[in-house]
């Protein structure tokens, strides 16, 4: 039987020549990924379990980016279970303040995971490095122990949903557009259990931070992973950034999936999901009478040098609206760097808005913008979910960093068209 | 393995962040987190809950974040079993890992009221809504992962296929 690009990456790692949906295999890992939340769960667990080696230094990443720098007594006390784990273990991935970065910017970034990949991490965006051409997933604190124990996970074969991309998307669109498109269109559960695999000659035309955008997403549908195939623009970005050889899978061109959806990039327009779901999407341009209280342009879904470049173009000699407060968090210190180089931190806080080193702070509702009761903010972050930036009766809308950038200026959610 | 008890009954899509917010996250205790399980959309929940009661949800129970906090908070508040239409595929993993039992059941679902009182057969898959009298039967899990559960978790299972 054919297989799609993930039942590929899974035999491989498997060991078999092939599977088929449904089989449960123990796979072996290239990476095993956890954050200041959930490693210090997973180091308990290890603890418990009675590990006491990892089994492989060089293969494990313990990024320390939710709720740092530490924003209470608390979070240090977790993020020292962190730190006194990657030491006593010689974790070389480790990443505290001063180098670290949101994890599923950070790891692209610095080479850490490569194309062919397979990949499990202690929090649910690790789908993003479907973009480099990896098996990525997401799992729990259990798994990521396990993970470093035995550098093993056992998974379910995914069946897959074939997304057929053409055209070109618009100027004042991008990555997240299309990702709020499909997840409107498919549900927060269109993709349960299933693998998004996106194809097409549509691919050519999204940059890298697109297709991290894209493939970041794909949890909010459900799905286990998603998946680009690897091309130029792959290539071009793992260039001298990969610590290890990429090694290039290709679906079966017979390779089963249990549909196939077209998207018409050309047709996407700047879309917004509404309170308190991300299926519940509408044209940004159907929503200019919401008014916001703040703006977040940043997270792991867009916190990316192309993120803070739209921002840029937008906000650059511009005032951002009275009564809003926009925060953007560069996701990585290099991307800070560059900000700060290119004059954006200078533009950002001319406009009026504030400039945070990364952390995934304000998405998940842990601190630096928390909403109070009625508030509602626009966000570049990827839930929207109740009480996810703060009180439960404040809401998120989740947007592109164009339709953010342009609603700080206004204050009212708004759609980037260019002058 | 059985559990009897009272119901807890929740919509569609309940997601991790209102299982358990991450604004209390900056611990992994699970006795402090379990104190805040279910809060922004319930606050009765914690107060009224039993050891052995049982959540009835929709589909695509815990959905969200990968935290592995949603599941232990849940079995730490006492909840005996989570019957939902569908789970989300982390917390599904998750709930197996820390062993909180789960079944996927969308008839039983359907039909059993909030307050109900409900028995749950872990090993047969059967569940009997004690208020109407209705039988429903829930698919068992497949032998890999009875395994893990029957181990205690998936670390125990490991330590064992170690020895």
């Amino acid at each position: 039987m054919a297989m799609t690009m993930t039942q590929k990456i899974l035999a491989k790692h498997a060991g078999v020549e092939k599977v088929v949906p449904g089989q449960l295999i123990n796979a072996k890992l290239d990476i095993v990924l956890g954050n200041d939340i959930t490693t210090p769960v997973a180091v308990n667990e290890f603890k418990k379990a009675g590990f006491d080696k990892v089994f492989d230094k060089d293969r494990i990443a313990i990024v320390l980016d939710h709720f740092v720098p530490n924003k209470d007594i608390k979070a240090a006390e977790q993020s020292k279970v962190c730190r006194d784990f990657a030491c006593s273990h010689c974790v070389s991935h480790f990443y505290d303040v001063g180098k670290m970065g949101i994890e599923h910017a950070l790891l692209p970034e610095q080479g850490i995971v490569t194309a062919g990949d397979c990949i499990i991490g202690a929090d649910s965006h690790t789908c993003t490095y479907g973009a480099l051409g990896a098996f990525s997933t997401g799992v729990g604190s259990t798994d990521m122990a396990a993970g470093m124990a035995t550098g093993m996970a056992w998974f379910k074969v995914p069946s897959a949903i074939r997304f057929e991309l053409k055209g070109k998307l618009p100027k004042n669109c991008s990555g997240k557009d299309v990702i709020l498109t499909i997840i409107g269109m498919i549900g927060v559960d269109g993709a349960l259990y299933k693998s998004m695999e996106f194809t097409g000659e549509g691919v050519k035309t999204l940059s890298m931070d697109d297709r991290l955008c894209i493939c970041n997403m794909a949890i909010e549908a459900g799905a286990k992973n998603g998946i680009f195939p690897v091309d130029e623009t792959t290539m071009k970005y793992l260039d001298g950034r990969s610590k290890r050889e990429p090694v290039i899978y290709e679906a079966d061109p017979d390779a089963e999936y249990e549909k196939t959806i077209e998207i018409d990039l050309s047709s996407i327009v700047p879309t917004v999901s509404c309170p308190h779901l991300p299926e519940n999407t509408k044209p940004a341009k159907e929503l200019s009478e919401i008014k916001v209280d703040q703006v977040v342009i940043g997270s792991c879904t867009n916190g990316r040098m192309e993120d803070m470049q739209a921002a840029y173009e937008i906000l650059k000699g511009k005032k951002v609206a009275d009564g809003v407060r926009c925060i953007i968090i560069p996701a990585t210190m290099q991307i800070m760097r560059e900000c700060v180089e290119r004059g954006y931190v200078t533009a950002f806080i001319d406009a009026g808005a504030v400039v945070s080193t990364p952390t995934c702070g304000p998405c998940l509702g842990g601190y630096m913008g928390i909403l109070a009761k009625g508030e509602r903010c626009i966000a570049t972050t990827n839930r929207n979910f109740v009480g996810r930036m703060g009180h439960p009766e404040s809401e998120v809308y989740l947007a592109s960093p164009y339709t953010a950038a342009a609603s700080a200026l206004t204050g009212y959610i708004t759609e980037y068209t260019e002058e | 393995m059985k559990t009897e008890g009272k119901v807890f009954k929740y919509p569609d899509n309940v997601d991790t962040d209102v299982i358990i917010p991450a604004r209390y996250l900056n611990t992994s205790d699970a006795h402090e987190l379990a104190a805040h399980c279910m809060e922004d959309i319930d606050k009765e929940f914690v107060k009224n809950v039993k050891e052995g009661d049982i959540m009835v949800a929709g589909w695509n129970f815990g959905c969200g974040s990968s935290r592995e906090h949603a599941p232990l908070v849940i079995k730490t508040c006492g909840t005996g079993c989570v019957i939902a239409k569908s789970f989300a595929r982390i917390f599904y993993r998750n709930a197996i890992n820390i062993g909180l039992a789960i079944l996927e059941c969308p008839e039983a679902v359907d039909e059993i009221n909030a307050n109900d009182e409900v028995s749950v057969n872990f090993d047969t898959g059967e569940i009997i809504d004690k208020t109407t009298g209705k039988t429903y039967m829930a698919q068992p899990f497949p032998p890999f992962i009875q395994n893990i559960i029957k181990c205690g978790g998936l670390l125990a299972s490991l330590k064992e296929s170690e020895d």
